[in-house]
């Protein structure tokens, strides 16, 4: 099952290679990861997606609440939440295909953002799903390259991860 | 304020701390702190021969007393040397605190001389490291890596210490932290009470239970509070090889060791029971056999300092996380609440017919019960170490090394108390008895400490008979010399058809009494059985003196029990190379 996990971790030289160390040393999959700085100049916030059995699940939890660096940790798919990743793509298109992409860009609610004689590059933000969905549907058409951001996940309501 | 240089930090810190002793080995990167420590003479520094060894030591020290070990080391090969006994002393929980070199700070990066990034290559073995990036963080970092070693699940902790850091010259307000917080480190203390409550009635109300005991009572302090617990209840005890000493091997609720090489009638008492206490164990694959057919009938109540060990391998019907030690005491209360006094609960709680299985399986194949190894012309292993319980009187500090020589060391060795059997018995490692037992000589100069080892384990780091040499460290060596890896073999006999794949020396063993004669100690050849427990008198008779005991047995005997694998059960077992259950 897949499972979004959402870690805040001390801002501190080495603190990323723990988490990432200890799934591959207990041979735990990390499907996306997403890590940046948060208000509070001394957490970052750590999102990641990994596929387990619940107890997998249980022990990554466990191992990762261990981690010294890591101090507070949720399994946002437990409840409610929200969840983007965010994909840039580049698209070699002609002109005859310029009109079919944006079409299609607009159906996912995404962005052309930048544009050259023969070059689209798309910005799209949703699930996984649909980053997926939208490269399938735009197969007509040459994609060069892609880059996605790894899911960025938050829970909905008043649940909180916070120090 | 008073002000010091970031070498004098290091070593006021350890100083404030309470440090005993510091076990390592100079080079470039730490030649400061070295020096420091030379102008401070407050803290004896014990000079191994290689850096795996001061690891070891510093671990058997701690082993014993309870408290950090503390290692300084310094950059490249002298920190990849400690490796090995950082690894050995995570596997097994050891409090430890290691002080590495590093290049300095604008080297870090440039494959410089002697340069590994320590951090990375600890990573995986320790509860924590830091690098200090500035000099005046040196004495909070020291104290949070005490607070961490020694808390909650205890653990190595590595402080890499670049060598610009320590510079004599460049000095620093000085104050040691006496308390630390970490926002991100509360290891649970009490145990969830309702869970306690909960496991106190289950036990009452269990008809074939057992308490398997580990490490973690050892570690936690709380031998005595398992033995009251076990002897109000009037369960029977088995220990891991961890746990050895943390329940009396005289009672006679004691079942012996469990698992792999364990008693019979413990291994048969924890498959057919119905409720299982397990205590600071982590239901390790040599103590379950096959997980899926460990204690089909059981429930399992378990009791453990760290979350992540609840539920690891096998399930766990009723965890209660927090220390050992509070977790007993209240248990103790419930159940003296819930019964009015200690006898009403032994006569309600009437177990006789499973003591009465038990005395059965004892009878039938009890290590103690009766003579359970061989007949040989050949001196057998076991007598060894039923010879030296008795000449010790049962009450030595014993190290061992990992092989056929720990385990017998482990059936036949009754011990009394707890942190007496000291041994890796996670990681396993060869060459960890002779450093370890330097380290609890150390601690303990009037005791008597024996390290049991085998010609394979003690070439390992013999190297530090020298360092014995340099400290009077008047330990004794019990060499069970069969001129085979002799668990390798036993596992070629019993996998392989005896092919005895590069487990032999030919010939080429060194004359050991020769060898510790010239690193200035005393040794012993024994060939004949007659001659055993005499010469092994006159050993230990010699308080000030290191002998080796070069000890011949003989080289076909295994290790009995031995759980049948892959795929048996708790009760499944060779009970010598004929016989199964």
């Amino acid at each position: 099952m897949r499972r979004i996990v959402s870690v805040l971790l001390e801002n501190e030289p080495g603190a990323l290679s723990r988490v990432v160390g200890l799934f591959s040393q207990r041979g735990y999959n990390i499907e996306t990861l997403n890590v940046a700085p948060t208000e509070d100049p001394t957490l970052s916030r750590l999102t990641l997606t990994t596929i387990g059995d619940d107890k997998t699940i249980e022990q990554i939890t466990k191992q990762l609440n261990k981690l010294v660096d890591v101090v507070k940790l949720v399994d946002l798919t437990e409840g409610s939440h929200l969840e983007r990743d965010l994909m840039l793509v580049k698209i070699r298109t002609g002109a005859e295909q310029r009109e079919e992409i944006k079409r299609t860009v607009d159906i996912f609610r995404g962005q052309i953002v930048d544009v050259g004689p023969e070059i689209y590059i798309v910005q799209i933000v949703g699930t996984g799903d649909k980053l997926d969905s939208f490269i399938s549907a735009i197969g007509y058409a040459e994609v060069l390259e892609v880059a996605r951001s790894g899911v960025a996940g938050i829970s909905r309501g008043d649940k909180i991860l916070s120090v | 304020m008073e002000k010091l240089s970031g070498s004098e930090m290091v070593v006021r810190s350890l100083e404030d701390e309470g440090v005993e002793f510091i076990f390592g080995y100079p080079g470039g990167a730490v030649l400061h702190i070295y020096d420091a420590l030379f102008k401070s003479k407050s803290i004896p520094h014990i000079l191994v021969r290689h850096e795996q060894a001061a690891t070891h030591a510093a671990d058997g020290y701690a082993r014993a007393t309870g408290k950090p070990g503390v290692v300084l080391v310094t950059s490249g090969p002298g920190a990849t040397n400690a490796i090995t006994g950082v690894a050995t002393a995570y596997m097994d929980s050891i409090p430890m605190v290691v002080l590495s070199g590093q290049v300095a700070t604008h080297l870090i990066g440039e494959d410089a001389f002697q340069e590994t990034d320590m951090i990375g290559v600890s990573r995986p073995i320790v509860k924590h490291s830091f690098q200090v990036r500035h000099a005046s963080d040196i004495p909070i970092t020291i104290k949070k890596a005490f607070h961490l070693a020694s808390t909650g699940r205890p653990g190595p902790v590595v402080i890499d210490i670049p060598k610009d850091l320590t510079k004599p010259d460049e000095l620093f307000e000085y104050s040691y932290p006496e308390t630390v917080k970490l926002r991100s480190y509360s290891p649970a203390r009490r145990g969830h009470m309702g869970q306690i409550k909960k496991a106190v009635r289950l036990l009452l109300g269990a008809r074939r239970p057992i308490i398997y005991a580990g490490g973690g009572v050892i570690l936690g302090g709380a031998s005595d509070l398992l033995r009251e617990l076990a002897e109000c209840v009037n369960f029977p005890v088995t220990n891991t090889l961890m746990g050895l000493g943390s329940f009396p091997a005289s009672s006679s609720q004691f079942l012996g060791m469990l698992g792999m090489h364990g008693f019979y009638e413990a291994n048969m008492a924890m498959h057919n029971s119905d409720v299982i206490l397990a205590v600071g164990v982590r239901f390790d694959d040599r103590v379950t056999n096959t997980v899926s057919k460990f204690c089909p009938g059981a429930q399992i109540i378990h009791i453990d300092i760290d979350p992540a060990s609840i539920s690891k391998t096998v399930p766990a019907d009723l965890p209660i996380v927090g220390e050992v030690s509070t977790i007993l005491t209240e248990m103790l209360k419930q159940l003296k609440e819930e019964n009015g006094n200690i006898n009403s609960i032994t006569e309600k709680n009437s177990l006789d017919d499973w003591w009465r299985q038990i005395q059965i399986w004892r009878k039938e194949n009890g290590l103690w019960s009766d003579r359970r190894y061989p007949e040989s012309d050949q001196i057998m292993p076991q007598q060894v170490i039923e010879c030296l319980y008795r000449v010790t009187d049962g009450d030595a500090f014993v190290t061992s090394d990992v092989g056929q020589h720990q385990m017998f060391a482990a059936q036949y060795y009754r011990f009394e108390k707890a942190n007496r059997w000291i041994n890796s018995g996670g990681l396993g490692t060869m060459g960890f008895g002779l450093p370890a037992a330097m380290g609890v000589q150390l601690a303990f100069p009037d005791q008597t400490v024996v390290c049991v080892t085998g010609e394979g384990s003690i070439q390992m780091n013999i190297q530090e008979l020298s360092t014995c040499t340099q400290y009077n460290l008047p330990l004794k060596v019990v060499n069970l010399r069969n001129n085979y890896l002799g668990m390798v073999r036993q596992w070629q006999d019993m996998q392989y058809e005896g092919r005895h794949a590069m487990s032999t020396y030919e010939d080429s063993l060194p004359d050991f009494t020769k060898l510790v004669s010239a690193y200035g100690h005393l040794g012993f050849e024994i060939k004949e059985l007659a001659d055993l427990e005499d010469i092994m008198k006159e050993a230990f008779s010699m308080k000030d003196k290191l002998v080796f005991l070069d000890i011949f047995v003989d080289p076909a005997e295994h290790v009995y029990p031995m759980h049948v694998a892959p795929n048996g059960a708790m009760n499944d077992m060779w009970l010598s190379k004929s016989k199964r259950t």
